[in-house]
This record gives structure tokens, sequence and C-alpha cells, in this order.
């Protein structure tokens, strides 16, 4: 498994490869912090995540396309104005829907799931309308592209570091409003007993309401992030909900920490085993050992103590 | 043959043409044909993850069928066609092949892309004996009488592609990287073979991602340690956007490394950015930036049909062979009969073809040419080569197994 390689080899191996897990377990963490929110909050399982991070992948799209035709000088800003858009955008659809939707469904949890899995299949035709069945590509400003050299053998990717980055200054705003807004402390009350919150006082239908809308505004910051690595078509949605659902679960869906742990540890493990087994081994591998720890821990890595 | 019985064709008003052709004599097998009109099966994905690719497919097979409707029709009928949607899933198609075959009584199938997708239809068309124009490249180790495969096999792509770049770049060692499913493995397995029992050089790494994998890090960290002359990539569909968005990033300047696909046409360059991929090399058989007569005037068609933002990759125009092949057949044939078709197809040429002159072998599959093409960053390729004749169809070839 070693052959072949010298010992400085072997070690810029092992730091690239812990970059690239790195890379991975922003990418994971990205995808899984609205769904985590909202499950972890409302229990409402919202199969329409991946399609709320395409709907951001598309502004930034749409974005870059309209500083390219009417602002080129101002090109290597876009995406920050691109991401604010992608955020607002799939965040107020993310209130429309939980007004229009959820709300209605909170009773039944089951319901729920497929109600936003019908709204998954809408949102994905509706993107097939408007922007074709085809891939879109989006162009990315040119200081995004490329890497640093740290050593002869040893890269650092900068769209990587963009992306790691955005998710520490996204999971950072998560845990200071969850922990230290009136919000946060609203969501941790309900979470913990929802009708004793309702009891005494908290609006917890408003609560739910800015969750959900939180939850999606996240998932297209994420979407527009991943335009810099992935494909951005009607159904790519599709490509990130395994591994999305796969982190939350692992992690025990009701905590912060929990899901970052998760991500964490899936990550390395599938980035580490990549390097040595190939792609698609790695990939089993990693759902074998995740099968295997959520036997031992059905519940998750992390639990809240939770009165019912 | 063929050529004659279409000039004579081309010289009798259509009407005239459908009464020297009577329905009781063309059609002895009640497909559906009648007096003025013929029917025939579009069977392809406009919904689900393959959507994407075969929408391409279906628009070359429409342009092709008005423009044989403007031209006379076959055998004086104008064709109507049925399209039905095998969302994606294999099951389907087989559902919807059998819906096409036995309800509506067609009298042929333009359809499938995933090998997978032919694979379910295969005993649905020998069972009810259809006749099925399949257009995508694919790995060989298949041969039906039910089926005509306009696309390339795996050795009319692979190995001239091989054979170029081992030649052209000095080529020594290999990465092979592909999707996790048919296509890929037995391609690569076919690939593996030539470099290393033909060629004499040396694959340094081979791997396998599952479909819709988006996070290459890591495999092209390999990549930058073994250093391998051609790095040789068949991923498909949208993983592709990933691998090539990652590697560029990653600092691998694919104009000082070799890349080589088979799986990357002008479809998937719209979706990945034309800067991305800039100088990798592409072994197919149709670019549409082919400077020939035929192909302006087809680029020109489809573009004035399907918007002038469209583009054409390899299997769009081996699908527009498609209605055109199975016309210059039921010509040449005299009838609309499947087992007079199957019997008439080998031979059959089709001159006009925007890739060229083709011709269909005894095997089913076509005679085509191999060309390699460099991707420019407008999303085109520029062609620097091309055999210098057709490549004979080999299905099976020997010592590749």
């Amino acid at each position: 498994m070693f052959g072949g390689f010298t010992l400085e080899e072997l070690g810029s191996i092992f730091a690239m490869q812990a970059f690239s897990g790195l890379i991975l377990f922003s990418v994971f963490l990205l995808m899984a912090l609205g769904l985590a929110i909202i499950f972890g909050q409302m229990g409402v399982i919202n199969m329409a995540h991946g399609e709320f991070m395409i709907l951001g992948a598309y502004m930034t799209y749409l974005t870059s396309n309209v500083f390219e035709q009417y602002v080129p000088l101002l090109f290597s800003a876009y995406f920050f104005v691109a991401m604010a858009i992608a955020f607002v955008v799939s965040g107020a659809l993310g209130l429309a829907v939980e007004w229009l939707l959820i709300r209605r469904l909170y009773a039944r949890p089951l319901d729920t799931l497929l109600a936003t899995w019908g709204l998954s299949l809408i949102m994905q035709q509706a993107f097939r309308s408007i922007f074709g069945a085809r891939e879109v590509g989006v162009q990315l400003p040119n200081w995004m592209m490329g890497s640093l050299p740290v050593t002869d053998t040893i890269d650092v990717q900068i769209n990587g570091l963009f992306v790691m980055g955005l998710t520490l200054v996204i999971t950072g705003i998560v845990a200071l409003l969850l922990f230290r807004s009136r919000w946060g402390l609203q969501v941790r009350a309900v979470v913990t007993n929802r009708t004793m919150s309702g009891a005494v006082g908290i609006d917890t239908r408003r609560v739910d309401r800015l969750t959900f809308g939180l939850g999606c505004g996240i998932a297209g910051v994420a979407g527009s992030a991943f335009t810099m690595i992935g494909s951005t078509g009607p159904t790519a949605g599709q490509l990130y909900i395994v591994d999305t659902f796969l982190v939350v679960v692992f992690g025990g869906a009701q905590s912060l920490l929990g899901t970052i742990a998760s991500a964490l540890t899936i990550s390395q493990s599938q980035s580490t085993l990549e390097f040595f087994l190939s792609g698609s081994m790695a990939k089993v591998l990693t759902l074998l050992i995740v099968i295997g720890l959520l036997m031992l821990r059905p519940q998750g890595l992390f639990v809240l103590k939770v009165r019912r | 043959m063929g050529t004659a019985a279409v000039s004579a064709a081309a010289l009798l008003p259509s009407a005239a043409l459908a009464q020297q052709f009577p329905t009781a004599k063309v059609n002895t097998t009640g497909l559906a044909v009648t007096d003025t009109e013929v029917t025939v099966g579009i069977l392809h994905s406009v919904t689900g993850t393959m959507a994407i690719s075969e929408t391409g497919s279906v628009q070359a097979e429409k342009l092709a069928i008005e423009q044989i409707n403007a031209s006379g029709g076959v055998l004086g009928r104008k064709i109507k066609f049925i399209q039905e949607d095998g969302a994606s899933d294999w099951p389907t198609f087989a559902e919807k092949a059998k819906k096409l075959l036995v309800n509506d009584k067609v009298a042929s199938v333009m359809g499938c892309w995933t090998s997978a997708s032919r694979k379910a239809v295969l005993p649905v068309f020998e069972q009810y004996n259809g006749m099925l124009y399949y257009p995508t490249f694919y790995e060989g180790l298949e041969q039906s009488k039910n089926v005509i495969y306009t696309g390339q096999e795996a050795t009319q792509q692979i190995i001239a592609g091989l054979d170029w770049v081992a030649k052209e770049k000095g080529a020594k060692t290999f990465y092979l990287l592909g999707s996790d499913y048919i296509w890929p493995r037995t391609s690569n397995k076919i690939a593996r073979k030539h470099i290393e029992n033909f060629l004499k050089t040396k694959v340094v790494g081979e791997e396998y991602f599952p479909l819709g994998h988006t996070q290459f890090n890591s495999v092209i960290n390999k990549i930058k340690l073994t250093k391998p002359d051609v790095i040789y990539a068949i991923i498909v569909g949208g993983s592709n956007v990933a691998f090539y968005k990652q590697l560029k990033a990653a600092g691998v300047d694919l104009n000082k490394q070799t890349l080589l696909t088979i799986s990357v046409t002008e479809d998937e360059i719209d979706g990945i950015g034309g800067e991305n991929i800039a100088g990798a090399y592409a072994c197919m058989k149709y670019f549409q930036s082919l400077d020939n007569p035929n192909n302006k005037q087809f680029v020109g068609a489809f573009k004035k049909m399907w918007g002038e933002k469209t583009v054409i990759g390899d299997v769009t125009q081996a699908a527009y062979l498609g209605p055109w092949l199975w016309k210059l057949t039921v010509e040449k044939a005299g009838s609309f009969d499947i087992d007079k078709i199957a019997a008439a197809s080998p031979g059959v040429e089709f001159k006009e073809a925007p890739e060229g002159y083709v011709k269909v072998h005894e095997n089913h599959h076509l005679w085509s040419k191999t060309r390699v093409g460099r991707a420019k960053t407008n999303g085109q390729y520029d062609l620097i080569f091309e055999t210098a004749d057709l490549v004979e169809p080999d299905p099976f070839p020997k010592g590749y197994q």
C-alpha cells in the first residue's frame, strides 16, 4: 500500500490528503447545516434541501451573467453579491414554502417527508423549464482558480481555502444565532419541549418559520459555493442529498456539534480511504463504518436530552 | 442499389411513389403504415438524470424526420412519430418499448442512450421483432439483428485514440479514470489490454467513482504524484463538471498535462465551462466544428430548429443518422417489414451524413472514422487528427476480453 513512495512523498501525500479531507469536511458541513437546523428544531425532513442548494447555484449563474454583461469591471467580486442573493432568494422561498405547505403538516411528520419530496420534483421541473435540461456553466473569477504552491509536491487550492473560510463564517454565525440570540434561545426551548415553550408564550410558529427560512437560505449559500466545484443542472441537487442525509443522521440531527463531528468523521475517513483504495471502495467502506456506528448508537453521535 | 432507388424516388411525386408501393405489399406484418403515413417511435429520457444527455438525441431525430418529410417521406409516406419517455429508468424503457411495438406497431424506434437502457429493451425488441436505432458510442460485446448501432463501439474509439496519443505524445504511462458502471469499466478493460499488450506501455493507476460523484481531490493528488503521461478520463454526466473544475483549481494545466477523454462532448462542455477543459483531447467520431459541406448544412439546420445557443455533440449526430439510415434501408428493401430491413441493412450507405460517408457493416454497426479533437475555451473542438480510412467495427475484438 505504501510501496513505491519515498518517505518525503508519503509526507506530502498525508499533507495533501489532510487538506482534501478538510475541503470535503467543509463541503459536507455546508450541505448539512441547513438540513440539520430544520430537522433538529422542527422534526421536518426537508427532501427538497438539494433543490434549495441548486436554486442558490442558479442564482450565482444569473448573477455572473449580469455582472459579465453590465459591469465587467466588477466581475472579480461578483461572487460575494451572488452569495447574498442566493441566501435571500432561497431563504424567501423557504419562508413561503413554510407558510404554504409545511405549517399545515406539523402534526404529521411522514406527510412533510412526502410533501417536501413533491416540492423537490416541482422545483426540478421548474429549473428545467426555466434554465433548460442541460447543465449551465458558471464562470468563476480568475482569482478563485489555481493553487498556491507550498512545497514542490504540496499545493493548496484557492477555492478549497475559500470554501473552508466560508464554512467557518457560516458555522460561526449559526452558532452565534443559536447560543447568543433571542431566536436561538427560543429554538433551543422549542427543541427541548415544544408544548411547554408554547405555554410560556413563545410563538413556536414564528420560530419554526424563521428556522425553515434560515435553513433554506444556508442551503442557497452552500449551492452558490458549490458552483466552484460541482455541476449546476436541474437534478444536480440529488447528487448532494444522500451525503447530506448521511451527515445529519450520523451526527444525531439535533446538535450543531453533532453535525460538525459527523461531517469531520465521514470526510476524513472517506478522504484517507480514497487515497489508498479506489473511489468507489472508499464510499462503500465509509457507508459501512457509518452503518456500523449507527447500529451501536442508533440515535447518532451526539444527542440532546429532550423532555417529551 | 440503395442510391439508385433514392434518386428514382426523388424524381417521383410522393403520391405516385406511394401508389407504386401499395401498403399491402410493403407491410405484410401489420405495422403502423397506411397509404400516406408511417409511424415510428422515439424513446429517450426527457425526465430524470439522463434528460440532460438525451435531449440532444431527441432534437436530432426530430430534425431528421422533418427533413425526410420535407423531401417526400419514406416510400411516399410521411413519417409520424410517437414519443415516449424512458424517464432515466430502465424498467420504464422496457415497458415503453413494448408499448411502442405492441400497441402502436411502430415501424422502427430511435432511442436509448445508456447501455443499461439498451440492455433493458433488447429482449423486448427481439421478442416482438422491432427495429431499434441506437445512437450512443458504447462498450461493444453485443450484436442483434433488431438493432442498428449508429455510434462507435469500443475498438473504433479507444484503440485508434490510444495509438494516436502513444505516437504523437510519446506517452508511456497512463492513468485510467471512470464512472463506476458497465461502459467505463469495459472500455477501460480494452484500453488496459491495448496499453499493456500492444503498446507495451504502463498503466500507473485505475480508478472508478460512483455516478454523480463530486469530490475528486484525492485522485487528483494521486495523479500529481504518479505524474502519468496521459490522464485517460471517461467520467460521465455531471461528475465531469466537478472533475474538470477541480483539476483546474488544483493547478493541473491541460496544455502541459495530456488528458484524453472519450466521454466529454460539446454538450458536457456547456456545463463544465470551456475555460476549465481547454487543451484536453477527445476521441470520438464527430465534432460540431467538422469542416465539410454536409456538416455545415446540418449544424445550420439544427440551430435554426432548436436555437442559436444549442451545441451538437457526437451522440447527437449519431442520433441524426438513425431516421436517415432507416429511410435508406426501407427504400433499399422496398418494404417496411422488419426482417427485410434487417437483411437489407448491411451495405446501406449514407453519403450525406454530417460526419461524412458512413456504411452499415454486416454486424449492424457503422464503419466510421476515428477523430481526435482538442477542446477550446469557446466550448468547441479543433479537429487535429482523423484516421485516413473508415475503421471497421468489431464488437467482439479478439485478445481484448
